[in-house]
C-alpha cells in the first residue's frame, strides 16, 4: 500500500524563534528586497519621528499604532508636568536623559518650546517623567523593529 | 494638567507599552493581539499582587 508523501517546503522561522539565520530564513529574506534605499533611513526616521520608521516600510497599520502610543506618552507625560531632564549631574540623570533622547524630533520640539522644565514638585510630576522616558525607551524599540523589517531580519 | 491616579497611570502604560511590546516582538497580527495581551494581563496582574504584598509587609 501506497502511503501518500506530502514533501514539505521549509518555512521561514518565526522572529521570536530559534534559527533565524537558517536556510529557509536566508530565502525568505530575498523576497524582503523589495525595500530599496539607504539602509539605516527606516531607523533613523522611526527614532526622530514614532512610527515613520514603519510608514517608510508601508507598514501603515502597526506605524499608526506605534505613534499613537509612544506620542500619547510623552504628551501624557507632559501634560503631568513631567520633567525633561536637560542635564546629567549624576547616573540617575543620565539614564534619564538617555531615556528623553529616545523621543527624538519630540524631545528637541519640547526642549526648544520650554516644556518640562519646571522641577518636579509633587507625585504625579514625577509619574510624568517616567511617561517621557518610558515613551523614548518605547520609541528606541520601535525603530529598531523598523530596522530589522527593512534588513530582513525580522521576516514580516 | 492632569493628575490620574496612581492606578490609572499604571493602566495608560500598561496599554501603550503592552502595544509597542505586541508588534515589535513578534511578526504575525494574532500572535502580536496574543502578545500585547500577555504583556498586558501581567503589568496589571503583578502590580495588583505586588501592591498586595506591600499592603501586608507595612501591617
Amino acid at each position: 500500500m501506497q502511503t501518500l508523501r506530502r514533501t514539505a517546503r521549509p518555512k521561514p522561522v518565526l522572529y521570536s524563534q530559534k534559527g533565524m539565520g537558517s536556510a529557509a530564513n536566508k530565502a525568505a529574506d530575498a523576497a524582503n528586497k523589495q525595500y530599496k534605499g539607504f539602509v539605516y533611513l527606516p531607523l533613523i526616521a522611526g527614532w526622530l519621528v514614532p512610527g515613520a520608521g514603519h510608514f517608510l516600510l508601508r507598514k501603515w497599520g502597526r506605524g499608526a499604532l506605534l505613534a499613537v502610543s509612544i506620542i500619547a506618552l510623552f504628551v501624557l507625560g507632559l501634560a503631568m508636568d513631567g520633567k525633561l531632564y536637560s542635564s546629567a549631574q549624576d547616573i540617575l540623570e543620565m539614564l534619564g536623559l538617555a531615556g528623553d533622547l529616545g523621543n527624538g524630533l519630540m524631545y528637541i520640539i519640547g526642549r526648544m518650546t520650554g516644556l518640562g522644565g519646571d522641577p518636579v514638585q509633587f507625585t504625579v510630576a514625577d509619574y510624568g517623567t517616567k511617561f517621557i522616558e518610558f515613551a523614548g525607551l518605547l520609541n528606541v524599540i520601535a525603530a529598531i523593529d523598523a530596522h530589522n523589517l527593512r534588513t530582513g531580519r525580522k521576516p514580516s | 494638567m492632569i493628575r490620574p491616579s496612581h492606578f490609572t497611570a499604571l493602566l495608560l502604560v500598561a496599554v501603550f507599552a503592552s502595544t509597542v511590546f505586541g508588534i515589535t516582538m513578534r511578526d504575525t497580527p494574532k500572535r502580536m493581539v496574543r502578545y500585547g495581551l500577555y504583556c498586558f494581563s501581567l503589568f496589571v496582574g503583578s502590580a495588583i499582587l505586588l501592591s498586595w504584598v506591600m499592603y501586608f509587609m507595612a501591617r
